[in-house]
Order: structure tokens, then sequence, then C-alpha cells
């Protein structure tokens, strides 16, 4: 069992950077008019940020950081730690992390590093985080997050087009005994091919096949360099998966989830996570979503939702997080917040 | 577990884009007017929130029509 709990961690701040371009579902004109309608109320997305003119997660993540930084009045030589969680960095190699200590201008002694999960990646890269700072040895942190997914998807697959948003986050995270964190972390490789893009690494190397699109089913064409997804497998998998690790989680650590301020989920799709919810028997005034104007941000829906749903009134609430999706890989957490600084969402 | 009758009407509701009454036993839900993906989502939801009941993509397709589905979420309900 991936259950733990992690003393030392607080964190001071979220924030979150969407590129300067917003699409309306109500104007995705592959499908009708009713399907666009239902589409809206089955998924509760209307409208996404989608990255232009090669803007990159990096960038995003990098507008988030430098504003978040700025608004803590952070000493940039304290950074100690630099994570970026997203499944489309900036190049191959080297990591985007490594890129983001020297645009950030900070030290040389920070450690960065890459974690290459989508929906489940805040969680996950939290639960790193927070572990690396309760040996004492970080003084403070950056995780960023992000995905520029809309590069994988492909206009003609009614399926993932209008699903997905671009977004960059940055949590501030800072070194306090008196905070605990609570993670359980969860795995099932066999659902590989529910959300994969087929070619370009090293088990399906770009040929002469891969950018040759294909119509799998009606309103579904992609090819094997787009992102492809099973919805309902990825509905079957996160409806019986989610809600038994969040209930093993509060048991485990004899926590009351009727104590909760909120529940944070992953922003996958609004049918889906209600779902979840109701399966949760938890408060739909407690469940904050993003998906209306933002759409499924992958990594980043998490912070970006806790950016928006915080906003004001950060201090002492007690929070439940659950991510889950593409690996299979999903997990939660539950923390308490001390005061944060929550700033407006940028557009670059 | 709910009747047929009882588990059709709350169906119709959940797919509320359909005009009141032409969910019937022997409907074949494929053939629904604008059918697509989403429909299939919001029964599986519908299947999952109210009964407990998990079905997947490939019982939609093994399933003609709501009697069959029924049939099935009878089978599975605790």
């Amino acid at each position: 069992m991936s259950l733990f709990r992690v003393t030392g961690t607080e964190i001071k701040g979220i924030g979150a950077a969407v590129p300067n371009s917003a699409v309306s579902n109500r104007d995705y004109e592959f499908i009708s008019q009713a399907d666009r309608e239902l589409l809206i109320r089955t998924t509760g997305i209307e409208s996404r940020y989608i990255a232009l003119n090669g803007q990159t997660t990096g960038d995003l993540c990098y507008t988030a950081a430098e504003k978040l930084i700025g608004e803590l009045g952070w000493n940039r030589s304290e950074i100690d730690l630099l994570i970026f969680v997203s499944q489309s960095p900036d190049h191959f190699l080297p990591a985007t992390s490594i890129i983001l200590q020297d645009r950030l201008g900070l030290p040389k002694t920070t450690a960065a590093f890459d974690i290459m999960l989508g929906c489940s990646g805040y969680v996950y890269g939290l639960s790193v985080a927070a572990s690396m700072m309760a040996t004492g040895g970080f003084r403070r942190a950056l995780l960023l997050a992000g995905d520029v997914s809309s590069a994988g998807v492909n206009v003609k697959d009614k399926s993932t087009y209008p699903l997905f948003g671009d977004c960059g986050t940055a949590t501030a995270l800072e070194y306090n005994r008196d905070y605990e964190m609570f993670f359980n972390l969860q795995s099932d490789g066999s659902g590989k091919d529910a959300i994969i893009i087929p070619d370009g690494g090293l088990r399906h190397p770009i040929d002469n096949d891969s950018l040759i699109e294909k119509e799998y089913e009606a309103g579904v064409i992609r090819h094997r360099r787009n992102l492809w997804l099973n919805g309902f497998d990825v509905f079957n998998f996160s409806v019986r998966e989610g809600p038994p690790n969040i209930t093993q989680l509060l048991t485990h650590f004899n926590l009351n989830i009727e104590e909760t301020d909120l529940l944070v989920m992953h922003q996958a799709n609004f049918l889906m996570n209600e779902t979840i919810r109701k399966k949760l028997k938890y408060p739909a005034e407690k469940t904050p979503y993003t998906l209306k104007n933002f759409g499924n941000t992958s990594s980043a829906s998490i912070p970006l939702t806790l950016n928006q749903a915080l906003n004001g009134q950060t201090d002492g609430r007690k929070l439940l997080l659950a991510s889950f999706g593409v690996g299979f890989s999903w997990g939660s957490c539950y923390l308490q917040t001390g005061s944060m600084i929550c700033p407006a969402v940028s557009q670059i | 577990m709910d009747s047929l009758g009882t588990f059709i009407t709350k169906l119709e509701s959940e797919l509320d884009t359909l005009e009141k009454g032409s969910l019937t036993p022997t409907v074949k839900y494929r053939e629904i007017p604008n059918w697509s993906s989403m429909f299939a989502l919001i029964i599986i939801a519908f299947c999952e929130t109210e009964y407990s009941v998990t079905i997947t993509g490939e019982d939609l397709r093994s399933c003609e029509t709501v009697t069959d589905l029924y049939g099935l979420v009878v089978s599975r309900s605790k």
C-alpha cells in the first residue's frame, strides 16, 4: 500500500497562467448544434484556453511562477527545489524543470527534475515535494504542473478536441513542521491504452504511417501522434477506483470526511466527477469546478481549481484532493492550509 | 431494484433531450434521435449513481433495447 503521512510542508501560494486565446465549444462546427449542446451539458466545458504561436507548458508555468514569486516576495536564492509535472514538456530532453531553473533565476544549488504524469500528476508531485522537504534539507520549493494538451488533439476528433484546455500552474511550498499531508497513491498499467499517444516514443518511433489520419468511428478522426482517449474505459476506471482510494485514505488515518471543507478533484468532465462525488455522498456546494471556462487542464486542473476556489479564504481549510487518469494512475491527498496567496490567473 | 417502468422514467429524465413518454421497453436506445457516445456515458453514469451497477461500453454494445439494459442492471444489482 502507498498510504503515507508527511510532516513539514506548508502551501504558501498557488498561481496559474493560460494562453490569451479562448475557444468556445459552442463554435465547434465539426459536430452538430445539438451535439454541441449535449457535449457542454455532459462535460460541463463551455470554453477553453488554447496555446498559440508555439507557446509551451514551460512558458505557462514560468509566467505563473514569476507572478507567484513576486507576490510572495520570495528571495529566489532560498528556493531549493523545483519539480515540473507534465506530459507535454518543452523538449524530449533536457528536462523542462532544469530550463526553468535557469529562466526563473534560481541558484545552481536548486534541485530540479521532471515528473512525467498527467491527470494524477499534481497529487504525485505534491507527495514527492513534501517527502523531500520533510527531510529538512529544503527551505522552499516550487511545484510547477501544467500541460499543453491541445498540441496532441485532432480537431476532427470529437472525443478529445473539445475537452482539453492548456494551463500552467505554480505552487509555492515552504518547510514548516506544523503542517501535515496524507497521501494514498495507486497505479494500474493495464489501462495504458485507454489514454495514449501511440507514436513518437521508442516503442513506436515516428514513421511514414504516424501522421496518416484515419476515421475510427463517426466523428473520431486522428493519427498516431494524436491523443487517443477511450472515454468509456476512463469513466469506468475513475468511478471504480476513485471513491475507494479516498475512503481508504480517510479510514487509514482516521480522518473525517465531514470535517473537510472542499473536495477538489481532477477536472476530467462534469458527468464523471459528479458520479464520483455522488458515490462519496459529498456535498455539491463543497466541490468546486473550473471545467466551464478552462476545460480539462490535465496536471494543472487541481492547482487551478484550488487557486479559484480558495481565493480570499485560504487559512485553515481542510482539503481533500483527488486525481485520476492517464496510466492508469490515481491518488488522493488530505491537507490543511495556512495563509496563502492565490494571484489572479495570468493570460499570456 | 426499481421496476422496469420506474427505471425507464428515471432514465428518460436523465436523457432530458427526449420527448416525455418516448422511451419505451422496446426502444433500441442506439436508434434514439441524435444518439452519440455522450448518451452512452449518461446511461453509464445513471446506472452507477442510481443502482451502483457498473456498465461498460462493451455492455452497451451487446444490449439492444431498454429492456435488455434493464435486465443487465437487475442481474448485477446487489
